[in-house]
């Protein structure tokens, strides 16, 4: 293993990529791997659709009367 | 009524005007802060409670948000904070040793028993059990959870979720990292195994 390996590279790229924190010039370099390579593109196609699985089956909508009891704080005293 | 009177009514009727418009930009947040909540705590009474302790706090120190910045990062700060005061059980960070299998394991291990085509299916991920998730999240060190939540629920970018928990940018990359890899890790154990 070492950090020659375009795969290796590729795989560090892959949570930053995906959360849309790499440089421009990252991206590119990411992609241009992508396109050629098929054993990450597979990967990072995967890590997507887990990310956005695991956000919609972790996600819990707000209680109903939440809302309410919220709205009744308001007014408080302040806090200078 | 003198103009100074005149002056003072016109100001206090402005701040009760802004004042008015932060609860209703803030509540416009709420289920969004709920969900992060519910994800940091381990019921949905805690996550209640702690949404509803955020909103007081916020609605009563409004005066310290400053217009223009990010108000739901605002929020999840002072939520963050008070889950903290709670006396959340302090644990140590587990030392960050390598953790062998790179971000590719769960795939990997997917790719292993069912062969590479298996990860061109966008329904390959649904093979793994919802109630497994969840708990998976919440069995993750607090701190790495905390990190998770906020980025992977609460999709904040990195320099937020910094802010909002008080650490330099890089310690949330690597809990980020971390967290993410043991999660991967355990859902591959509990599913595939």
């Amino acid at each position: 293993m070492s950090a020659d390996d375009p795969c290796e590279k590729c795989e560090q790229m892959l949570q930053p990529f995906l959360d849309r924190e790499l440089s421009a010039v990252e991206v590119v370099e990411a992609e241009e791997h992508l396109n050629a390579c098929e054993y990450c593109r597979r990967r990072y196609r995967f890590e997507e659709s887990l990310r956005r699985y695991v956000r919609l089956t972790a996600s819990e909508r707000m209680p109903p009367g939440l809302l309410d009891k919220i709205n009744q704080l308001r007014g408080q005293p302040e806090v200078i | 009524m003198g103009e100074a009177e005149a002056e003072a009514g016109r100001r206090a009727a402005t701040e009760a005007r802004d004042r008015l418009r932060f609860e209703e930009d803030a509540l416009e947040f709420a289920d969004q802060v709920y969900r992060v909540a519910r994800r940091l705590v381990s019921s949905r009474e805690e996550a209640e409670d702690l949404v509803q302790d955020t909103y007081a706090r916020a609605f009563r120190s409004w005066r310290s948000f400053t217009a223009g910045t990010n108000m739901r990062a605002w929020l999840l700060r002072i939520l963050t904070n008070l889950n903290l005061d709670r006396g959340r059980k302090v644990q140590r960070t587990p030392d960050l040793e390598p953790l062998e299998e790179g971000d590719y394991y769960l795939a990997n291990k997917l790719a292993a028993s069912d062969g590479e085509q298996v990860l061109e299916h966008d329904r390959v991920v649904e093979r793994l059990s919802q109630d497994g998730i969840v708990s998976a999240l919440s069995e993750l060190p607090h701190d790495f959870r905390d990190v998770v939540v906020l980025v992977d629920i609460g999709e904040f970018s990195y320099a937020d979720a910094a802010q909002i928990l008080d650490v330099p940018i890089g310690t949330v990359m690597s809990r980020l990292h971390r967290g993410r890899r043991i999660l991967k890790h355990k859902l591959a154990d509990e599913s595939l195994s």
